[in-house]
């Protein structure tokens, strides 16, 4: 990918120095204007075949029989997978190592444990003979009763939720602070269970060359992925390269390895050619993960004053019958709002259904939805204003655990916001304001907010005599813009302009850059870039400063700054030299210095870290049909540095975009007979079209933050989801006056 | 055994003749992209609900994965390969980069083929209408808001 990135960006770079901070165009954007970026499933190796899935369409019972005769009949089918003949792995499939190794169907037994799981894969010369031959099948099936619903099966605390969070937790007495409380709410909202559907479908080209193997796919986690495919066919990771320079979106469901992907791998293994497998869009719906359904209880206290004497938030949701994630909806509750008195609990069923997993904004969307629902119903509640009952209540310090903020310019945001928005000029009563056509009009309000995580990354840093140099790490470009905003890091840290410095990515053979996910990939493989830049600078500053012939000798390490291809002197910035002639006097072609990105574990104790911001909706409301339509948002996000405003807007734009769509479109549902989903199609399960989206703004607020890390960033890849949902909830209230429930807001709930 | 005929098709892409043998099955997508190698056309649903196969036949917009590559011969076809002359981008391609209207980029040729026609057609006079007339091209990331504003741009400059 390297090769595919040297076509040079036009013109537009800013040089003003630091290219932090600068509103560049996406260095991969010309390969994606042009159709010419790869994608995992654009790789075409010789002699490739094409593997299509056959997928359960009962969601419980096992597989009695499969057609494999009629199958191999066809024309151009090469071979049948199926149980029989799998190939062997070294490792269980159905093995839990850690909490973060998921349980994989890869034809271990005829089992159908949910709807669309793998039963077979047939593999073909062409990719119509494999469809057709997975048609032929035609699966008979042992079906048992299956397990639907939030009330399906029976209920029970989970050990853990989201990343292993304690599933109770409780500060302050709440039943306490609900009795002394002069006003008091109690509200249940329902979410749906959601999926991400990535634009590009999972897809794999995997080729073997004996224990060797060669993939193309996409992945947020390259070493992660590489270290499971490792595990599972006995071969060392470094026998498993990767390479995933783009993804075609992947939203969390890209994250681990998935089992259509390891067919794929299995399959090429078993036919001894490379294999090609894609899945199709129905077949999304299951073995890739999803946000899992939820319903959420609230109950608030609040003082004659409208302070919050308390919170208790109940979250039930659903895994799979094998295997655990648990949508952590209710830890909404710990960081946003103040009260001396706060409970959060989680409870959960199993169900018939693929293991749900991280969605964009995994229990933080889910939480945030029901949590600003409820804020709006207290300040109403109250006769408050719903951002001024959010300001009475403005956390000083993270409420549930009593920790400073290492910044926090939400006041800034509401401000901001509010201001571009014009919120002064809101009625307090619902159902009061009509525009010109008659539609009923309303305006809402919802606190963003998303941890700021960091995962662990390296980063290798070259100097070259020529005066160039190279940053590698196996970074992950999903969309967010890594290509672009880890090129400006790099060519920061390395004092260098930014064509000069060749930056790699994407692929499995480079250091670990860790996750691209939970919004802390900038801040992680930044900092691995950042240091592995400040390493090699210091070896050349040694090279520089020790050697008399060097007009910066005596200068020391901490006496010269790397700016533009050279080091100056700080005391004296006419006594300068570049890198190339410090390089080429010691005699070097290159030098090289490696950097690691991680949390410091001293500020993740003393520090509540968190991104922030406020979001602001208008909806109209046809007050005869129902229908919705989002007309105005306005949000303002305060996230530490920005390293691109022009990728950070388009992320919160993303994000804000995901919220409309969680209060009003998204929804899987679920044939309560079969248990199989009823519209795993992009015609039915509804995400957002152009025509849904309204006039959007996102005001970029400044923040510094001295101990997130050294670099001061945070993340921007999930916070828009949060926020936005219940700002457009609390829009349709104030325009109908009808509380929305249940997600996503549908017309006959309106009328009623 | 199941015998597929072949059938000889003949494909005029992106100003290109190309002679080709193929089941009377397979769609214009998959022949641009498992045939011919132009896989910048994508596919996301293979059932013309995203638009991400998005392609021009005369001039039109068409979802080439609905496309019976048999159904395209002897009409002329452009891909998103075929949109820049000689290294200039298109207008609309140029403006897709100057308004950062896309993220993840699997959805952004369809769109790009989709804008163009959009403007042929006089569709793109106001916000409004472009959003309505780009309707049928996702975009999971959401960029719509930027896809919306390098419509807008492109609608100018190819105007001018």
């Amino acid at each position: 990918m390297t090769l595919e990135l040297s076509f040079n960006q036009q013109p537009g770079h800013l040089r003003q120095g630091s290219s932090i901070g600068q509103p560049l165009t996406r260095r991969d954007g010309f390969l994606k204007v042009t159709g010419a970026a790869r994608y995992a499933a654009d790789n075409h190796p010789p002699g490739t075949l094409y593997a299509v899935l056959a997928v359960a369409s009962i969601a419980r019972g096992r597989v009695a029989s499969l057609d494999v005769e009629a199958a191999k009949a066809h024309s151009g089918v090469v071979e049948v997978m199926t149980p029989r003949n799998r190939p062997a792995l070294a490792t269980d499939p159905d093995a839990k190592d850690h909490p973060f190794m998921f349980r994989l169907d890869l034809l271990q037994n005829d089992q159908v444990r949910y709807p669309n799981q793998s039963i077979a894969v047939v593999i073909a010369e062409t990719l119509e003979a494999a469809t057709e031959g997975a048609a032929l099948l035609s699966p008979r099936y042992e079906a048992l009763p299956a397990r639907v619903g939030l009330d399906g099966a029976k209920s029970f605390v989970p050990r853990g939720v989201g990343v292993g969070n304690p599933a109770v937790q409780e500060k302050g007495d709440v039943e306490a602070g609900l009795k002394s409380a002069k006003t008091r709410i109690e509200a249940s909202y329902e979410t749906p269970a959601q999926y991400h559907n990535a634009m590009e479908p999972h897809a794999i080209v995997a080729a073997w060359d004996g224990d060797r193997l060669s993939i193309d796919t996409p992945s947020q986690g390259l070493a992660m992925a590489q270290g499971r495919i490792a595990g599972l066919f006995g071969i060392p990771p470094q026998n498993v390269h990767i390479r995933s320079p783009f993804l075609g979106g992947g939203f969390g469901s890209k994250g681990m390895i998935s089992g259509p992907q390891v067919l794929g791998i299995l399959a090429a293994r078993l036919v001894g050619r490379p294999v090609k497998l894609v899945l199709r869009r129905e077949q999304m719906f299951g073995p890739v993960g999803h946000r899992a359904p939820t319903r959420q209880t609230l109950r608030m206290g609040m003082d004659g004053e409208g302070r919050l004497t308390a919170i208790d938030h109940r979250a039930k949701t659903a895994s799979s019958t094998f295997d655990d994630f648990f949508e952590p909806a209710a830890d909404a509750s710990h960081t946003l709002y103040a009260s001396p008195a706060i409970a959060t609990s989680h409870e959960a069923v199993r169900l018939d259904t693929g293991t749900p997993l991280f969605m964009r904004a995994p229990g933080e969307a889910t939480g945030s939805i029901a949590l600003e629902s409820a804020i709006d119903e207290a300040a109403h509640a109250c006769g408050m204003d719903p951002l001024e009952f959010r300001l009475k209540n403005y956390a000083e310090v993270e409420p549930m655990t009593g920790k400073p903020f290492s910044s926090k310019a939400l006041r800034e945001c509401y401000s901001q916001a509010a201001k571009a928005f014009g919120w002064a000029s809101r009625p307090l009563q619902p159902r009061l304001m009509r525009d010109a056509d008659g539609f009923l009009t309303g305006w809402g309000l919802g606190t963003a907010t998303f941890p700021a995580l960091m995962f662990q990354a390296e980063a290798r840093a070259v100097l070259r005599a020529d005066g160039s140099g190279l940053m590698e790490t196996g970074a992950q470009d999903m969309g967010q813009g890594a290509w672009t905003a880890f090129a400006q890091i790099a060519a920061d840290g390395l004092g260098l302009d930014i064509d000069q410095v060749d930056f790699r990515a994407g692929s499995s053979d480079l250091p670990n850059a860790g996750i691209a996910g939970g919004s802390g990939h900038t801040a992680t493989a930044g900092m691995a870039i950042h240091n592995a830049g400040a390493a090699v600078i210091a070896r050349l500053a040694d090279l520089a400063t020790g050697n008399e012939a060097s007009p910066l000798f005596g200068a020391g390490n901490e006496g010269v700054v790397a700016r533009g291809g050279r080091l100056y002197r700080r005391d004296d910035e006419n006594r300068s030299e570049s890198y190339g002639e410090i390089l080429t006097r010691a005699g070097l072609i290159e030098i090289e210095g490696h950097g690691t990105g991680a949390p410091d574990p001293a500020f993740q104790e003393a520090y509540a870290k968190h991104a922030h911001g406020a979001v602001f909706a208008e909806v109209k409301v046809d007050p005869d049909f129902g229908q919705i339509r989002v007309t105005r948002l306005v949000g303002a996000f305060a996230a530490g540095r920005v390293i691109n405003p022009r990728l950070v807007r388009s992320q919160y734009y993303g994000g804000m975009i995901w919220g409309v769509s969680f209060a009003l479109h998204e929804e899987a549902i679920t044939d309560r007979r079969s248990g199989r989903i009823q519209n795993a199609n992009l015609a039915e399960y509804h995400v957002p079209v152009n025509a849904d989206v309204p006039s959007v703004e996102a005001i970029l607020v400044h923040e510094d933050d001295p101990y997130v890390n050294a670099l001061g960033i945070k993340g921007v890849g999930e916070i828009g989801v949060t926020g936005t949902a219940g700002a457009v909830a609390n829009a349709v209230w104030h325009a109908t006056g009808v509380r929305p429930r249940r997600f996503p807001i549908r017309i006959e709930d309106l009328l009623g | 055994m199941t015998k597929m005929t072949k059938i000889p098709v003949h494909l005029d892409i992106n100003g290109h003749h190309h002679d080709l043998q193929l089941e009377p099955r397979v769609t214009l997508l998959d022949a641009l992209r498992d045939r011919l190698g132009l896989t910048g056309t994508k596919k996301g649903c293979d059932h013309g609900q995203c638009g991400a196969c998005t392609v021009h036949v005369d001039g039109e917009r068409v979802l080439a994965c609905l496309t019976l590559a048999a159904q395209a011969e002897g009409r002329t076809i452009t891909t998103i390969e075929g949109l820049a002359r000689e290294g200039e981008l298109h207008p609309v391609q140029a403006a897709f980069l100057k308004q950062d209207a896309f993220q993840c980029g699997y959805c952004t040729p369809g769109q790009i083929m989709s804008a163009v026609a959009c403007i042929r057609e006089g569709h793109a006079g106001s916000d409004d209408e472009i959003r309505e007339y780009m309707a049928g091209n996702l975009c999971r990331c959401g960029a719509y808001p930027h896809i919306v504003a390098a419509v807008r741009q492109a609608a100018l400059e190819v105007a001018s």
